[in-house]
């Protein structure tokens, strides 16, 4: 338990009027059924504080804020605020208690203006609207801003950054005072997040605001914040000073006493590096396009390369392309134009194909794309198996006793945890849904393995034995694609990277010849 | 696991059941009526005789095709309510293809068969267009089978009123009757035709179909999850067609033996509202082929003693349908007790986020 002194690395601000707020949990304590998803949590937020909550997927974050923005009741505890009891019941009352809150999903009306949407978050909104007043009013209110959104334009025009920087105006519209942010960034580019929390860091420090922010972003974390606390397994583990306390040391406080998980080894094997160029490549995408429903182009002319024994990495902001990419490949999305070659011959994500040239996919969101979520765990796993031997015996017939007892010997190979073969596989948790997945799809001979996003929202263990499956992959000759979201892990597994951009994809340049700033910058669109 | 699974999906429609009667009994009290003489009689009508259960299992013939034909779209995730039109369709195919090998005078050994594959057939393409639509173009597939139903019911009379009608049938068109040569009599000397031995032998094949065979196992993977299923190469467009065509040519089954068994000729009487019992049956049997027999019988038995209780308790014969109404209802409410009946899943208490 590390306990830093906080007055010792940041200003003493007193309550001020109008101003800043302090923010304090004490004793905490909520429970879900047989699970402690708060145990005797005490949060201290100082009034005009930029204090990050740390913690691991699970271990209480957005529980802990919920219980404050009244979503939650706490079983037991109190929230202060400016050092005073005070009850919330709802969102809304802590809404007029000053306490915003930007979800990691947006809430703003897609099909409505910037000032719409913030004249209709007030709860004073008045039932004829004056707009040529409240549009002066906004216009006043965007020039005392510290950054600014065209109010004229329709949100669903807006780039996931500019309605994440919209989600913290409308909370400032609405003189919010303090501002709870879950994982703000995740839909940023790099120098958009740091132009918000910037901003952001300078209002606290004039003391207009306090800010509690909902980060898994050490960098962030260090360069912006100025206290934190960490929560493990709904405790507190620690909290002290951000900027005096190691990287090291708060990823201690997050994950306990466990090393730190390394890097996937990587071996260089023959196949990589200059011979790879000469090869016939495994997977060719020869300016692939792709339309959204309404006839827009969501992936314009993507052309790549993936050899044998590398791993490409496609790095964007989430709604760039990747994930229609990616359902261009798996056969989830019509191909509107170019075309897919495998060894050198016409593709077609069909299930010959798929078996012929032994490519394996582990999508995003598993439940959603890589299983059904109400057939069994043993069912889930012969997905790839079920109309072949030893799945599918004489006549055709598909054997259950067969399909289990393979089942089992993936389960136990890949440690999924399951209460049995039989289970409903919507009724494992997601780590162990992600290694189910794993099992079916890497359990054989893979040649080319199309990875999306594989370890959002998993634990840190997870997370670890996934990136290292994905690399053993990598080493044992299969040409993988990744596409993430995550631009570290990106960078770590990576031969070679390439940016995707308003459905473009930028020049792949192996990961040595760049870094995460030019990254950032394309990621952006520059 | 699999036991509470089993076990749920057995006490839960019969739980739907017997709250149904409960309601129904209500019904009955508050018309004045007697719940108890109303239940016997049901057990007089269609359980307690060897005529009874003859007069049950007749009716419950057509139903376990059409169970089948709304169970087997079912399990990919479509809800079709298509099968009364093509019970008609494939009735009057089925009728139509016979007169001319009538008229040669061929034997039934080719007379039937012939008759039986027109039937399921036609059957089978006018259900697969709704699949079709559905896959293709994206119409919802319970709207297009339903209208596909009434539109199979309007060609089929124009039909049978126009160029198809019997000059002999004036007071009610129909087509040129088979004849009593060409008409399949009862099994084994008892009255309950030979539709229900098809229905046995479908329902069992179409049991091994869905949950032994490739064909059966991508079906399901398609209805559970179609994005899944898309990503697994699987050709979701085919299964839909091939589940929905299916449904079709069961239907179309029925539609043959309600001509040569019962009917003996195309007419009105073809749209008996067998397919949308069907749509009950099915649900009741958790879309298993196999519950569907069982199913289909105790309605069968319900319909069989209808006229016993509209003769003995003066009820309109629009009673059996305000039960079968209730039993809908209380089902599709039934459906939310999954997971949720405390005595089987004891460790899922408390509140999940």
């Amino acid at each position: 338990m590390t306990q830093a002194k906080l007055s010792d690395c940041m200003p003493q601000i007193g309550p001020h009027p109008g101003g800043a707020m302090s923010l304090e949990t004490r004793a905490m304590t909520k429970t879900f059924g047989a699970l402690r998803a708060l145990d005797d949590v005490s949060l201290n937020v100082r009034a005009g504080s930029f204090h990050a909550l740390l913690g691991e997927n699970g271990a209480g974050k957005s529980t802990l804020v919920k219980c404050i923005m009244g979503f939650h009741a706490a079983d037991s505890g109190a929230t202060l605020l400016d050092g005073a009891p005070v009850a919330i019941a709802s969102p809304r009352q802590a809404q007029m208690r000053g306490i915003g809150m930007v979800y990691q999903h947006f809430t703003l009306v897609p099909c409505l203006t910037t000032a719409e949407n913030l004249v209709i978050a007030r709860p004073d909104a008045p039932g004829i609207i004056y707009w040529r007043a409240e549009l002066q009013r906004l216009e006043a209110f965007m020039d005392r801003m510290p950054f600014r959104v065209r109010l004229d334009r329709h949100v669903a025009d807006l780039s996931a950054g500019e309605r994440q920087k919209l989600e913290i105006l409308k909370l400032l519209y609405l003189d919010q005072r303090v501002l709870i942010l879950d994982e703000p960034t995740s839909v940023m580019t790099p120098s958009e997040a740091d132009e918000v929390l910037t901003l952001l860091g300078g209002m606290a420090q004039r003391g207009e605001i306090t800010v509690l922010m909902i980060s898994h972003k050490f960098r962030e974390v260090k360069a912006f914040c100025d206290s934190f606390t960490v929560l493990r397994h709904g405790r507190v583990t620690g909290s002290g000073c951000a900027q005096d306390t190691s990287i090291d040391a708060m990823s201690r406080m997050m994950i306990g006493e466990t090393q730190l998980r390394a890097r996937a080894p990587r071996l260089t094997g023959e196949a990589s590096g200059t011979t790879r160029a000469a090869a016939q490549p495994r997977l060719t995408l020869d300016a692939v396009s792709a339309d959204d429903a309404t006839g827009r182009r969501v992936v314009d002319a993507v052309s790549l390369d993936l050899h044998a024994g590398e791993v490409v990495g496609i790095a964007g902001v989430s709604g760039n392309g990747q994930s229609a990419l990616v359902e261009v490949l798996a056969g989830q999305r019509a191909l509107s134009g170019g075309r897919v070659l495998a060894h050198g011959q016409p593709f077609a994500p069909r299930r010959a194909d798929l078996d012929r040239y032994k490519v394996f996919g582990l999508p995003e969101e598993p439940l959603r794309n890589a299983v059904v979520p109400r057939m069994s765990v043993a069912e889930n796993m012969a997905f790839r198996s079920f109309d072949k031997p030893p799945v599918a015996g004489r006549f055709g017939l598909i054997s259950p006793a067969r399909m289990r007892a393979v089942a089992a010997g993936l389960i136990r190979r890949y440690n999924v945890q399951t209460p049995s073969a039989d289970a409903p596989i919507e009724t494992l948790s997601g780590g162990n849904l992600q290694r189910a997945v794993l099992a079916r799809e890497l359990s054989g001979d893979v040649e080319v393995l199309i990875v999306a996003n594989p370890c959002f929202g998993l634990d840190f263990a997870s997370v670890a034995e996934i990136r290292a499956q994905i690399m053993e992959q990598r080493n044992r000759g299969a040409a993988v694609l990744l596409v993430s979201e995550d631009l570290d892990e990106v960078l770590e597994l990576s031969d070679r990277v390439a940016v995707m951009s308003a459905g473009k994809l930028g020049p792949v340049v192996a990961v040595e010849a760049t870094d995460r700033d030019r990254i950032g910058r394309e990621m952006g669109g520059h | 696991m699999l036991n509470t699974r089993v076990l749920e999906s057995v006490l839960i429609p019969l739980g739907a059941l017997l709250a149904s009667a409960l309601i129904f009994a209500v019904f009955l009290l508050a018309l004045g009526k007697s719940p108890v003489t109303f239940l016997s009689l049901v057990w007089t009508g269609g359980f307690s005789s060897w005529f009874s259960i003859q007069s049950a299992l007749q009716r419950a013939a057509p139903l376990i095709l059409t169970g089948l034909a709304f169970a087997i779209p079912a399990r990919i995730g479509l809800t079709l309510l298509g099968a009364e039109g093509a019970v008609v369709i494939g009735g009057f195919a089925a009728a139509a293809v016979a007169i001319p090998l009538v008229g040669a005078g061929l034997p039934t050994a080719i007379v039937w068969p012939v008759m039986a594959l027109a039937a399921m057939a036609v059957g089978a393409v006018w259900v697969g267009l709704a699949g079709w639509l559905k896959h293709h173009r994206g119409v919802n597939e319970t709207i297009s089978s339903l209208l596909l139903t009434y539109i199979a019911i309007a060609i089929v009379s124009f039909l049978i009123e126009g160029p198809f009608r019997d000059p002999g049938s004036a007071n009610k068109p129909s087509t040129m009757p088979l004849g009593s040569d060409y008409r399949i009599g009862g099994m084994f000397d008892s009255s309950v035709h030979w539709g229900l031995a098809a229905g046995l032998l479908l329902a069992a094949a179409l049991w091994v179909l869905m949950a032994r065979t490739p064909f059966g196992f991508a079906a399901r993977m398609t209805g559970g999850n179609l994005r899944a299923a898309q990503g697994q190469g699987l050709p979701v467009g085919r299964l839909l067609v091939a589940c929905c065509a299916i449904a079709g040519a069961c239907a179309g089954v029925a539609g043959f033996f309600e001509i040569a068994a019962i009917h003996g000729q195309a007419n009105a009487s073809l749209a008996a509202g067998y397919g949308f019992t069907g749509i009950l049956v099915a649900f009741l049997a958790r879309h298993n082929p196999l519950a569907v027999v069982p199913v289909a019988i105790l309605f069968g038995a319900l319909d069989a003693s209808g006229g016993l209780v509209q003769r003995r308790m003066e009820m309109p014969d629009a009673t059996m349908l305000v039960l079968q109404g209730i039993i809908f209802i209380v089902l599709l409410v039934s459906d939310t007790m999954y997971g949720r009946l405390p005595f089987l899943n004891p460790n899922r208490s408390g509140a999940r986020t």
